[in-house]
């Protein structure tokens, strides 16, 4: 194996790393506002992808099915927000839901999700062509596709997009706010409910768009989203479930890994890479690795203000 | 005592059940006995595991391989499978119990991914995807457990001593402490409970049963492939520990044998409803009966239960009162 290989390898570790960006930053966001960890987070991106891949397959131009995937994700997220988290927070207003029933509603979403999308789509996998036609591109004897570019650049846009979204905006602003403490954000006349489902909404919109940039690479089925949630998750826990930076670096370097594993060591166990890091992280270092004001809720939020 | 009742409950059934129904009492006494685990882990202990469906499996292969490679007789590569999987459970526990809930529920839905891999690639010892053949059937003292009659008896006379020894953990002191700890973690921890010990001893015992259950399912069949231990066996698990009522002794009980019967029923029916349904029905019906118990009726059927049985004596009394 020459470095031309290796090189190949960690080029498409990065960009899967982008892809599970993506979705880790939704969990975070959603995690921050919330308190909820949403299980159901990779059936929006296998919302948006399957919407995305109907609507082109139909003869719709691309970059409109590509924005009715984000809207698809968005939409899911919202739904799941009103079906499951808003009722069980309602119910108990003072006390506190207990984590168990929290997590157990999102699972439940997610298998809802993923029976009905059988139903509408059945288990075969649907394509998308790519967002630029044209040969891979060469670097230094390595091979990128194109797709693997546009993956990256969405990634990195994407997350611009959200630190201005936090930092510059008053809706960022009430949503920090209410990551920080939902009583006192309710004091200054910002309504939890409604930024819990903005977080739902903006987490889907993003995974929605992971999803449908990665059907050009992997096709779209209904069952892409346990796996892709999971490795988003692990990404976000790796960097410390309190930052998208630390997520995003977390997914980046989970990408990498689980490429050169697969290269290097076996491809049978590609998808055991992941959650042996998981494991390894929760016992060295459970407050991520690249968390540095410890596990408080909020901490990144402030971090980030204060650049 | 209700343990008991219970027992001459069950005791005719497997006389006058036969074939189908006789099998899935026995399956029915399978699946109680691995969500009854997962109901002391989830409603007692407050901790959410995605990993039983592996536990299953991790009994099931674990005394195949001890019967078929090293020749063990079942009644002791049984025990040595679960006292195996118990330690698994104590290794994988160890750093996932210190933190959050939720961090149980993600390393557990990761480990179930990484025992279905290895059920499928290490071949030499699993027979791969296409499964594990020639396991000896069980046998005590001599006497080889052929008819599902006499299986039926074996299966739920464990599920029973389960049962019996679930109720009396959870009235010492432990079983307190895992309630205390579901309530609040850090008010357990603030009047001297070691919480990680503790959710941990639950997580092992959850484990445990479930490695139970599935070397008693690997002897029983004789035949075990890799499918019956997925994310869909943890999540159906998972669904009857809810559905029957979390914080129930018996809560897992009726929830395994409601969704067993359900998903029978589902699979005879939706095909004369909705030609050509895939698995689609069952999983979306799974995901909303989560969702409906979890906000409607938090306690299941359990719970329901109680109720009715509270309302019913409430209005007796006050019956005799009026009259």
């Amino acid at each position: 194996m020459g470095p031309a290989d290796l090189l190949q390898l960690v080029l498409s570790g990065l960009s899967v790393g982008g892809l599970y960006a993506l979705v880790a930053v939704g969990f975070v966001t959603i995690h921050a506002v919330t308190g909820v960890i949403n299980f159901a987070q990779g059936e929006l991106a296998m919302a948006g992808a399957l919407v995305a891949a109907t609507l082109a397959g139909a003869g719709t131009p691309l970059p409109l099915a590509v924005a009715a995937g984000v809207a698809a994700g968005a939409g899911v997220g919202l739904a799941v927000d009103r079906a499951t988290v808003w009722p069980a927070l309602r119910r108990r207003r003072g006390g506190a839901v207990a984590e168990v029933v929290l997590i157990l509603l999102t699972i439940g979403a997610s298998i809802a999700i993923r029976g009905v999308a059988l139903a509408l789509w059945g288990s075969e996998p649907y394509a998308l062509p790519p967002f630029t036609a044209g040969p891979p591109l060469d670097l230094a004897g390595a091979v990128v596709s194109r797709q693997t570019l546009w993956v990256l650049g969405l990634s990195a846009v994407t997350m611009v997009a959200l630190a201005l979204f936090f930092t510059r905006t008053q809706v960022g602003a009430a949503l920090r706010a209410c990551a920080m403490n939902r009583d006192a954000a309710r004091l200054a006349a910002v309504s939890p409910a409604r930024m819990s489902a903005l977080a739902f909404g903006l987490s889907g919109a993003v995974a929605g768009l992971a999803g449908a940039a990665i059907t050009p690479v992997s096709l779209a089925t209904y069952d892409m989203g346990l796996l892709l949630g999971l490795k988003g998750f692990v990404s976000a826990v790796v960097g410390g479930l309190g930052s998208p930076a630390g997520a995003v670096v977390g997914a980046l370097v989970l990408g990498v890994l689980e490429s050169l594993g697969a290269g290097l060591v076996s491809s049978g166990y590609k998808d055991a890479i992941a959650f042996l890091a998981l494991i390894a992280v929760l016992l060295v270092r459970p407050e991520g690795l690249f968390a540095v004001g410890g596990r408080l809720r909020g901490g990144w939020l402030a971090r980030l203000r204060r650049a | 005592l209700p343990v008991l009742l219970l027992a001459a409950l069950v005791a005719p059934l497997p006389l006058l059940l036969g074939g189908y129904t006789l099998s899935l009492l026995i399956v029915i006494g399978l699946h109680a006995l691995a969500a009854l685990g997962l109901g002391v882990l989830m409603g007692q202990a407050g901790q959410v595991s995605l990993a039983q469906g592996a536990f299953y499996g991790l009994g099931a292969y674990g005394s195949t391989v001890l019967a078929t490679h090293a020749g063990a007789p079942p009644w002791a590569s049984i025990p040595l499978a679960i006292a195996a999987a118990a330690a698994v459970a104590l290794l994988l526990g160890l750093p996932a119990v210190r933190l959050g809930g939720h961090h149980l529920a993600l390393a557990t839905l990761g480990f179930g991914v990484i025992v279905f891999l290895v059920f499928n690639n290490e071949t030499e010892w699993t027979g791969g995807p296409s499964g594990a053949i020639g396991i000896p059937p069980l046998a005590l003292f001599g006497w080889t457990v052929a008819t599902d009659r006499a299986y039926a008896y074996v299966v739920w006379s464990v599920l029973l001593a389960a049962l019996l020894g679930v109720r009396v953990l959870l009235r010492s002191p432990t079983g307190r402490a895992f309630r205390a700890i579901a309530a609040s973690e850090p008010a357990a921890a603030a009047v001297g409970i070691d919480v990680a010990r503790k959710k941990l001893l639950a997580f092992v015992l959850a484990g445990a049963l479930g490695a139970a259950a599935g070397g008693l399912y690997a002897h029983w069949l004789t035949f075990i492939s890799p499918t019956a231990f997925g994310l869909e066996m943890s999540i159906e698990l998972l669904v009857m520990a809810v559905l029957g009522g979390l914080g129930s002794l018996y809560g897992p009980l009726l929830g395994a044998a409601t969704v067993t019967l359900l998903v029978e029923g589902l699979r005879s029916v939706v095909h004369v409803v909705i030609p050509g349904a895939t698995g689609w029905v069952e999983v979306t019906v799974f995901g909303l009966i989560l969702i409906g118990v979890l906000l409607v009726a938090p306690e299941g059927l359990a719970g329901g239960l109680a109720g009715a049985r509270r309302r019913v004596t409430a209005r007796r009394r006050k019956d005799t009162r009026n009259a």
